[in-house]
């Protein structure tokens, strides 16, 4: 019996991510949540700009490459067009949290129903390793070489509480992937995220607290024990909207 | 009896099914390379296997398949 195998919504590309880049991990998760519900033939999906620029490579779905920060926008518009297909948009905190904060509040705020997956690793990957939106105060990075100072440039953005002050978000929560439990965890809210559009509920957004040892300059263990020590601080992991359990809790 | 089968030119060497399994019987090979250059992981004592697939889901570049007969 074959208890693991790799998800057949991936194509055999091989990825081109860093060593011990969590991106892998989340892309299996998106395609076995998109194997579970059998929606492969009718999922397309929106890629960003960032390291997952070339996500179209890899899902074996349909495929449609945004320009920088504006993945919820064309997901908006397949969606309207076609309300019929399952409609994701991955994107990265460079794309979602700084360039593409418009698009995704906006998309938010009309409860577009569609499926948003949003790596944090709180760095600029593709680029080189500047400061982030989500970079956290005193991280060094190319362009805080002294740490974040908030005085200068600010304070980090928490994604899931920003959408939370909204109406219309259906379902909102963060998730890491560092060890096996937290990855059953991050499946389970992905799937249900995906369960979410399938029965026409509304926007939902999966916020992964992820890795980036190659710009954080940690090998890739000791990358995922920094998410535990110094990201879940700042990023605690939960539900932060589901309207199925307010909607439960009022019964 | 479980058994893995490593995709072994997937594998970029980054350990995280090393640390993942619990009877830590994984490790980066010491003497061979594959086609991209890194050390592709190996089983040292396949024996111990349990098939509980933390290695497969911690892998980032989907190199494992977990068998459990």
């Amino acid at each position: 019996m074959v208890v693991f195998e790799k998800p057949k919504a991936l194509t055999d590309a091989v990825l081109h991510y860093c060593p011990g880049c969590t991106h892998g991990i989340v892309h299996r998760l998106v395609a076995e949540a998109i194997d579970e519900l059998g929606i492969e033939g009718k999922t397309i999906g929106v890629a960003p700009v960032g390291c997952s620029v070339m996500a179209y490579d890899y899902f074996a779905c349909d495929m449609i490459e945004a320009s920088h920060g504006r993945a919820p926008a064309v997901a908006t518009g397949v969606k309207r067009a076609l309300p019929d297909n399952i409609v994701f948009a991955y994107q990265g905190d460079g794309d979602l949290a700084s360039i593409g904060l418009c698009e995704t509040v906006s998309t938010a705020a009309r409860g577009e129903n569609v499926t948003i997956i949003f790596i944090n690793n709180a760095i600029y990957g593709m680029t080189g390793g500047q400061m982030a939106p989500t970079s956290l105060i005193g991280q060094v990075t190319q362009t805080s070489p002294y740490g974040r100072d908030p005085k200068t440039q600010g304070y980090p953005i928490n994604i899931c509480e920003l959408l939370a002050t909204l109406d219309a978000p259906y379902y909102l929560e963060r998730v890491t992937v560092n060890n096996v439990q937290h990855v059953r965890q991050a499946k389970k809210a992905i799937k249900k995220a995906f369960q979410n559009q399938v029965e026409g509920k509304g926007y939902s957004l999966i916020e992964v607290v992820s890795a980036c040892p190659t710009n954080w300059g940690m090998t890739p263990q000791k990358a995922l024990d920094w998410i535990e020590t110094d990201m879940l601080p700042r990023y605690p992991l939960g539900v932060y909207r589901d309207k199925d359990a307010e909607a439960k809790k009022e019964d | 009896m479980s058994k893995v089968i490593f995709n072994e030119e997937l594998c970029k060497g980054c350990g995280l099914c090393v640390n993942a399994c619990p009877k830590q019987i994984l490790a980066l090979s010491k003497t061979r390379l594959n086609g991209k250059g890194h050390t592709p992981v190996e089983q040292i004592d396949p024996d111990k296997c349990i098939g509980c697939a933390f290695c497969a889901m911690m892998c980032p570049d989907c190199v494992i398949t977990v068998i459990r007969e």
